[in-house]
């Protein structure tokens, strides 16, 4: 360890985690309220973040049919991800109810191969680094502290405004989830179909509504993603990592989402503070070796419910 | 299931009953095609035989799959780096040893297989979308391990090392067209072990503990065991594949389609073709083969008329074709291609009493 440097990594760590979670979030909702296993959500978010870059009439060749600034890029793109969530869920996800949980996830994969395709024909296979962020990498705040590298921690400005409108986000989502009659409704779901239909709950509108969130979830959480690091199709395989921030907190938690994705944040910039180079080059594993951990130790995750059938 | 036959066809010994192809002209269908294809690298372009290779080594890998997704009912989206890693085996023992195509092969399977095993531990304790994720794991660790440990043999981040030609009986393999004939042999040799697999103590007990494990446990079937050998046997396959694709290719390296995608790519292959059938890695490698060079073609075209995005339109309609065709096939057939070819089969065999 090179512990000058574990100060810096651990801030950046968990502003990091912050999206991350967001990310989660989204993952778990859709699993909660439909069982269904989401592995498009990445591309989803990495269509979210196109489509905002799109919006705001980033276009190279200058055949920019949108100039709009960056909020309202966001809010089309959001609009737009809402009815193609709402599309999915109606022509790809209805048909497959009751399918065995092999099948769920096929599904989802196929999809995500499908939207890697349209988004390559409609932006191009090319990364994006004209994302209209609104601040420059020199934007930064430093932050004396004793002990670290120089006696400073630096954040970049990007990073700390992502993680900020992640928290915020996150938190206006559980407090929908929590105290709104619809939120209810979609927990009443959560727990058994049947039952909720039962006492007047429409299920098929709240798959509707869980899938409608979760587009709006992806994008807002690609646009975050997208201010550090600009906009490419390998956004998708880089998301991936929220799957293993889903598992560590627990399939069925909220809270152990946002637990598991400060931690995938955390594990990946601490292993930068290494001296060994073989270390820090293990960011983009590390997630994964900490999902097998977890899987052999506690499938059921840090936060999660022991409803794995064993064996 | 039960097999429809004509009346008169009565078996008279435990042998006939046993037999895999019942009827003379099933014999020499079976044996003129093998041959059939044989001769392709004597009369067909390069890209004919190319394609064929690729689509028998293919087949080889997607047959592993059908044993642990189609019988065992586990899935695995790390049969790609299970294919590196048959790759690296035939590649240095090849190089350093000097060991023949017949040994380096065989030990591509079994290194492999244990390799399997190891990411097939997981599925002790978890199943379905966890068990996808642990090999998830795998997939992302094996080609990182192999970009980064042991440069000097595994060729370092830039990844890529080269795969000795083999030589058998002094006739050295460095053509597609002579590689063809060991993925031939050895797609035959594979083909015809997992046939029979299905009959076999093993294969029964990978179809009871996919139907129902605890039914399974119940009747004596020890559902750890059988997972983890449904596991070695699906990796000992892909290692196969994955020599024999190192071999074609001459070369083995993470940048040469061993990644996440090409995972997918064959998981997508086996339910296009049906799983749990044994037609189904044939039907599904050539059904996705197809539809790739369809893809290429329709992307040219497109490239031609939109020549301002033609860099876009190139190579971005394989992901969308596959994508749709493999959500279509879940959606509106399941059980794939071969389960439609079983519909048929009974329906020229009930003409005609059939509609």
């Amino acid at each position: 360890m090179n512990w000058p440097l574990v100060p810096q990594q651990v801030m950046t760590g968990i502003l990091n985690g912050g999206t991350i979670a967001l990310i989660a979030l989204g993952i778990v909702l859709i699993f909660k309220a439909s069982e269904v296993y989401n592995f498009a959500h990445g591309h989803l978010v990495m269509l979210g973040a196109f489509l905002t870059w799109w919006f705001a009439g980033a276009e190279e060749r200058g055949g920019e049919i949108f100039n709009l600034p960056l909020w309202a890029a966001t809010l089309a793109a959001v609009a737009t991800a809402i009815l193609l969530g709402l599309a999915i869920e109606r022509f790809i996800l209805r048909p497959m109810t009751g399918q065995p949980v092999l099948a769920i996830i096929l599904v989802t994969l196929g999809l995500a191969q499908f939207i890697e395709g349209g988004a390559s024909i409609l932006f191009g296979a090319q990364p994006k680094s004209n994302f209209p962020t609104p601040f420059s990498p020199s934007d930064v705040i430093r932050i004396p502290f004793p002990g670290a590298f120089n006696d400073t921690i630096i954040l970049k400005q990007s990073l700390v405004a992502s993680f900020l409108v992640a928290a915020v986000a996150s938190a206006l989502f559980i407090l929908f989830f929590q105290y709104t009659k619809t939120g209810l409704a979609m927990r009443a779901t959560a727990e058994n179909h049947e039952v909720a239909q039962g006492v007047g709950i429409r299920v098929s509108r709240i798959f509707a509504l869980s899938w409608a969130i979760a587009g709006t979830i992806a994008t807002v959480g690609g646009v975050l993603l997208a201010t550090v690091t600009g906009v490419s199709l390998n956004m998708a395989t880089v998301v991936l990592v929220a799957f293993p921030a889903v598992l560590l907190g627990g399939l069925e938690s909220f809270a152990g989402a946002i637990v598991g994705g400060l931690i995938v944040g955390l594990s990946q910039a601490l292993v930068q503070a290494s001296r060994n180079i073989e270390v820090r080059n293990s960011a983009e594993i590390v997630p994964y070796i900490l999902l097998l951990i977890i899987l052999i130790v506690r499938p059921e995750g840090l936060f999660g419910q022991k409803r794995i059938e064993r064996i | 299931m039960a097999v429809l036959r004509p009346a008169g066809d009565f078996d008279r010994s435990y042998a006939q009953d046993m037999l895999l192809l019942r009827q003379p002209w099933q014999r020499w269908a079976m044996a003129l095609i093998v041959v059939g294809v044989a001769l392709i690298p004597l009369f067909g372009n390069a890209y004919l035989i190319t394609t064929v290779n690729r689509i028998m080594y293919s087949i080889v890998a997607v047959q592993g799959l059908n044993v642990l997704t189609g019988m065992t009912g586990q899935i695995s989206l790390g049969q790609a780096a299970f294919m590196l890693v048959g790759g690296y085996i035939v590649a240095l023992t090849a190089q350093h040893w000097g060991l023949p195509i017949f040994v380096t092969l065989p030990l591509a399977a079994l290194g492999t297989g244990v390799v399997g095993l190891i990411f097939g531990l997981p599925s002790l304790r978890v199943k379905g979308f966890y068990l996808a994720m642990a090999t998830l794991a795998a997939q992302f660790i094996i080609p990182w391990l192999s970009r980064h440990i042991y440069p000097e043999y595994l060729g370092g981040s830039s990844g890529r090392i080269a795969v000795p030609s083999p030589v058998i009986f002094g006739v050295t393999f460095n053509q597609v067209a002579q590689v063809f004939y060991i993925s031939l042999a050895v797609l035959v040799i594979t083909t015809i072990l997992l046939v029979n697999i299905r009959r076999t103590k093993l294969g029964r007990s990978f179809i009871a503990v996919r139907d129902n494990d605890l039914a399974a446990e119940v009747l004596g079937v020890n559902p750890f065991s059988v997972k983890l050998r449904a596991f070695f046997v699906a990796a000992m396959l892909a290692g196969l594949a994955g020599g024999l694709k190192a071999i074609s290719q001459r070369s083995v390296g993470t940048e040469l389609a061993y990644g996440l995608n090409e995972s997918i790519l064959l998981l997508g292959m086996l339910v296009i073709g049906g799983l749990g059938h044994n037609l189904g890695p044939f039907l599904g490698v050539a059904t996705i083969v197809f539809l790739e060079d369809l893809a290429n073609v329709t992307g040219s075209t497109m490239a031609s008329l939109f020549p301002a995005h033609a860099t876009n339109l190139l190579t971005s309609f394989r992901p969308l074709f596959f994508g749709l065709v493999l959500m279509l096939f879940l959606i509106f057939e399941p059980r794939g291609l071969a389960h439609r070819w079983e519909i048929l089969k009974a329906t020229w065999r009930m003409r005609p009493f059939s509609r």
